[in-house]
């Protein structure tokens, strides 16, 4: 399996990164090369085996449901690059 | 006297007789990091004046007979930890000026047992590279050679230790992070068990693999840290609640009982014969100790670079998706629409190795691909994981070499991201595993390089890891061995 440039400036979209030219070329020759590698799982057959996301046996991890103090508002805004003292600002969504 | 070069437990000796205290002490190590640190390049922040301030409040609280386990001790911490008080950039221009809201657990332990925080430490961006090359702003040296890299991704913290700029350091393992530059700087580093320590307030790079540990001068001095760290934390709910044995008392036995089991697929192609002549001697040495040596097998090892490298990838870039310019960290404002404004933002922000990870996690879990990539790894994951199983049915403990190689040379494998990934197969199966690793210093190449042995046990046997590991130390004939920096 081949990745294109095409696919490549697709995934950047997908993941909201502006790619110039140059860059979709040189990333699109690496991923190349790293998928062509990770195809080596193909050699596997995985047929019947389940997935592992976890690798401890935890199920839930539950909590009363007590109210407690929590980040003071001023103090959640503070790292935002633009912010109104109430809200964080950004552009325009709705025309 | 150099107090610097003191591990932590010989410091916290000197401080309780009253030999010294933690300001000649902390002093004593600022003087060492004015002399060292244009070499080493290991510090990202550092805060002289509020160390000076907590050393004085130290010496009073030991006055009075309050001293907690690190009382007066000056530490510093990789730059993904949160701080309160200096900013946390994890390497990352997106995070350049952020100042953190509040302290991770780890962090916050650490202050409570009396601990000064010297400052934050370089690492690769977001915690992704082998040799901190990644980091926006410095890139740490290996101070055995500051040609070298220090390896990475948590290089400060390594190079920190191994330069005597702090007694001991916390960096954050994912795929080999905190074992990979402890064996290339050559000291102590432990990957505890997934869920062991709290990751409240580290910055998420794979939130199944991610794991904060210690970075020390000897394994007396780890224990010590584990102790501190080490439990349960109600705001990580992925800690897990298991009692926390006392970790000094691993380090009082010899190794009689103990089987350790080799791993032949660890001793194959592409390892480095300088590092394998090290690391059986190393053995040779945990025989002499005791332990009984026996042949094993983790038959699916050849596919571990694989299933990181797509499960990794995969994890970051869900979350890495929450830097888009609003809430905290850099904003490009360059774009006038919302859309505009995320995609010039990050890709201002995030640097190459980052912007290349997103891009294989988002292919890897985008539509149609799914299956291919992201759920087979997951299912080899599990292959993976019940080698493991199997072999601790044969073993106590798995040992073998950190990294096939000695250090490098700065520069060069930075143009071919496989080869560097490739580095990196001995360290990742333990985070896909989820089981506790270290590297202790185990001897040096020709070149005066520190090679390092890397134990591996089952789920929560960090006693195992540090009762071998303290064997070994006493045996290798390294400690107490210093770069010839200055």
């Amino acid at each position: 399996m081949k990745i294109t440039s095409d696919e490549v400036r697709h995934v950047a979209g997908l993941a909201r990164l502006d790619l110039s030219d140059a860059e979709v070329d040189r990333m699109a020759g690496q991923l190349n090369v790293i998928l062509a590698y990770v195809a080596k799982l193909d050699e596997l057959d995985t047929t019947g085996v389940a997935v592992t996301t976890h690798t401890q046996q935890v199920v839930n991890a539950f909590r009363e449901d007590a109210v407690r103090p929590s980040l003071p508002r001023e103090r959640a805004l503070s790292n935002g690059s633009d912010q109104n003292g109430e809200s964080f600002v950004v552009p325009k969504v709705i025309g | 006297m150099e107090y610097f070069s003191l591990t932590l437990h010989e410091a916290l000796r000197r401080l309780d007789t009253g030999e010294i205290s933690s300001v000649t002490l902390t002093e004593s190590v600022l003087a060492r990091i004015d002399s060292v640190e244009s070499t080493v390049q290991a510090y990202l922040a550092l805060d002289r004046e509020r160390a000076l301030r907590q050393a004085e409040q130290a010496d009073i609280v030991r006055s009075k007979g309050q001293a907690g386990p690190l009382c007066g001790i000056p530490l510093a911490i990789k730059d993904v930890l949160c701080t309160t008080a200096m900013p946390t950039t994890c390497g990352s221009r997106m995070l350049e000026h952020f100042i953190a809201p509040y302290d991770a657990t780890v962090v916050t332990r650490l202050a409570q047992a009396g601990s000064i925080l010297l400052g934050k430490l370089a690492m690769d961006e977001f915690a992704m590279g082998s040799t901190s090359e990644n980091c926006a702003f410095k890139l740490p040296r290996n101070p055995w050679n500051p040609n070298c890299v220090a390896g990475g991704s948590s290089g400060g913290s390594a190079a920190a230790v191994a330069a005597d700029e702090c007694l001991a350091s916390l960096g954050s393992d994912t795929g080999g992070s905190i074992r990979q530059p402890a064996s290339l700087c050559g000291t102590v580093g432990m990957k505890p068990t997934y869920g062991r320590v709290s990751r409240y307030g580290l910055v998420a790079f794979a939130s199944s693999l991610d794991q904060v540990g210690p970075l020390t001068k000897d394994v007396r001095d780890c224990a010590l840290m584990m102790n501190v760290i080490s439990g349960h934390d109600p705001l990580d709910s992925t800690s897990i609640d298991q009692p926390v044995p006392d970790y000094l008392e691993s380090l009082r036995d010899g190794l009689k009982g103990m089987k350790i089991g080799i791993p032949r697929e660890y001793f194959g192609h592409g390892l480095d014969p300088e590092v394998d002549k090290v690391v059986r001697q190393g053995m040779v040495m945990l025989e002499e100790a005791g332990a009984e040596l026996v042949e094993v097998s983790l038959p699916h090892t050849g596919y571990c670079v694989a299933v990181y490298y797509l499960i990794a990838p995969a994890e970051a870039s869900s979350n890495l998706a929450r830097f888009d310019g609003v809430r905290y960290g850099f904003r490009d404002r360059s774009a006038d629409s919302l859309i505009g404004m995320y995609n010039t933002t990050r890709s201002r922000g995030f640097g190459d190795e980052v912007k290349r990870r997103i891009l294989i996690g988002t292919y890897a879990l985008s539509s149609g691909y799914y299956d291919a990539f992201y759920k087979k790894a997951s299912q080899v994951r599990t292959l993976i994981k019940e080698d493991f199983a199997r072999a601790f049915a044969a073993c106590d403990l798995i040992v073998s070499p950190v990294v096939p190689t000695p250090a490098w040379k700065i520069g060069d494998k930075a143009d071919d991201p496989l080869a560097l990934y490739l580095s990196d197969i001995l360290t990742l199966s333990a985070n896909l595993a989820g089981i506790p690793g270290m590297s202790v210093p185990c001897g040096f190449s020709r070149e005066g390089l520190p090679i390092g042995m890397q134990l591996q046990a089952a789920h929560f046997n960090e006693a195992a890891l540090l009762r071998a590991a303290h064997n070994l130390e006493q045996r290798a004939g390294v400690v107490g061995k210093k770069p010839a920096l200055v």
